[in-house]
């Protein structure tokens, strides 16, 4: 016998359930009980950037719009910073910006929809291998402390990262909302490029969808199963 | 500490998507695999909580929505830490849990269980873990209930846990059940889980020792979220 790791096991995941609002949004179970629920306000009013509407519905693989769902959003600010410590920059994010939100579907429709900033581009990884020497081609390029040039730094593509569990989802499912108008970012974006199937990436891609309150509105719907399936990601 | 990623989620320890006997899953499973992510900025970050988000009493069941009167059933307390794989401590991390009352009902729109809705009892409440990763909760010991799903399923007492962690990687909701319970092993949605360690560390174990004497018994319930790596070699989650 090899000697022991003594890791502890990971707490195994369970369904939400059909009340998981009772919990996370108790006001749309019917009753008043907090003195003020959590995640109605991704962006606070002193947050920079563009105001926008973000809604659609989650469909299940008969079709038929799930409505029992919750989701959470986490985004970084317009400057691509998150409201984290581990974001190197994130003394600068607006006090009252969280960059995190609850929202639950409708009981009728299944429409489930939340305001906010649009995210700006985030860091991304460094690529595995040898950093690649590039002599600086031109004075707007940098040198990191070896001197070896660099193209700047690599970001992601502006996305909000989404979090969705209801009843009969037994381990609360991840995925990425992207944005239409992001063509250039979207078509350099590490995540987006890791989609084998080039017509699946389609299914990250939020469209705008008219206006409403002088808002412009983004339309992401979320398929479970089935024809155009969302791509989910193990993170 | 330079920020490092999340040990890969164990998947042989949650339940897989698609569980026939667990009905709902069906129709809401995704059929193609998930694609495996490296963490970025995106994934090691998450929710920040602090005391202004929440009450003291909000972690007091028993008290936090009565009315004329306490609600009915066996008082209890329910307590332990939230750890990570390295068995560190997750401070000041929110945990929010809900459950039906000791009739089994929720006080939900959608439940229309026979069994009554207690006027002293909402069924939810939330608290900050500590330095070290406790936290604890006063409540009633929910009952058993039925649900649809094969004709005559019942859910053993349970109490539905949300947990953040530090990271969005680390987003937990679980559900914790009680010790002796011989509704858990012929629960469709327990046996989602497919390693029977995995189901029993879902299961509290009575605590004598945490309880109140002449008032009310405890128990005991740790949950594991997934450690993070130490950076023994350089792998930065930034670009340049
Ligand atoms: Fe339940």
């Amino acid at each position: 016998m090899p000697q022991p790791l003594h890791y502890l096991r990971e707490t195994a995941s369970q369904t939400a359930g059909p009340y998981v609002h009772i919990g996370l949004a108790p006001g749309a179970a019917g009753f008043d009980i907090y003195r003020e629920e959590l995640g109605w306000d991704i962006a606070g009013p002193n947050a920079e950037g563009q105001r926008i509407i973000v809604e659609g519905v989650v469909i299940d693989g008969t079709g038929a719009p799930v409505k029992d769902v919750l989701l959470e959003a986490w985004q970084a600010d317009a400057e691509g910073r998150y409201a984290h410590p581990d974001d190197p920059r994130h003394a600068e994010v607006a006090e009252d910006f969280r960059g995190w939100g609850r929202v639950i579907t409708d009981f009728e429709t299944g429409l489930w929809s939340f305001q906010t900033v649009k995210p700006g581009q985030v860091p991304a990884r460094r690529p595995l291998g040898p950093a690649v020497k590039v002599r600086p081609q031109s004075a707007g390029e940098r040198t990191d402390a070896l001197g070896r040039g660099h193209q700047g730094p690599r970001r992601q593509a502006p996305h909000i990262n989404l979090w969705i569990v209801a009843r009969g989802i037994n381990l609360g499912l991840n995925t990425r909302m992207y944005f239409a108008d992001e063509a250039e970012a979207n078509a350099a974006d590490a995540v987006l490029n890791l989609v084998e199937q080039v017509h699946r990436r389609e299914t990250l891609i939020a469209r705008p969808a008219g206006e409403r309150d002088g808002l412009p509105v983004w339309r992401f719907d979320i398929r479970l199963q089935g024809d155009g399936e969302t791509v989910f990601f193990d993170i | 500490m330079t920020p490092a990623e999340y040990h890969a989620c164990d998947r042989r320890r949650h339940p897989p998507a698609l569980t026939p006997n667990y009905k709902t899953s069906v129709s809401r499973s995704p059929r193609f695999a998930a694609l495996s992510l490296q963490n970025s900025l995106s994934e090691i970050t998450g929710p920040v909580f602090g005391h202004n988000d929440i009450d003291p009493i909000d972690n007091d069941l028993i008290r936090n929505y009565a009315k004329e009167g306490e609600p009915i059933g066996e008082r209890i307390i329910v307590h332990g830490r939230v750890l990570d794989e390295n068995a560190r401590p997750v401070p000041q991390t929110l945990v929010e849990i809900w459950q039906a009352n000791a009739g089994g009902r929720y006080r939900h729109r959608k439940d229309t269980y026979l069994a009554p809705i207690d006027p002293n009892f909402g069924g939810c409440g939330r608290t900050l873990t500590d330095a070290d990763g406790h936290y604890f909760f006063r409540t009633v010991k929910p009952g058993a209930y039925p649900w649809r799903n094969w004709v005559n399923d019942w859910r053993p007492a349970h109490i539905h846990v949300s947990v953040f962690g530090r990271a969005f990687a680390q987003r937990l909701i679980t559900q914790m059940y009680f010790e002796g319970d011989p509704l858990i092993p012929r629960c469709p949605i327990v046996q989602t889980i497919p390693d029977p360690a995995a189901i029993d560390q879902l299961i509290a174990p009575l605590d004598m020792n945490a309880g109140v004497p002449l008032d009310c018994l405890a128990y005991r319930f740790d949950i594991v979220l997934r450690g993070r790596r130490s950076t023994m070699f350089e792998n930065r989650l930034e670009g340049n």
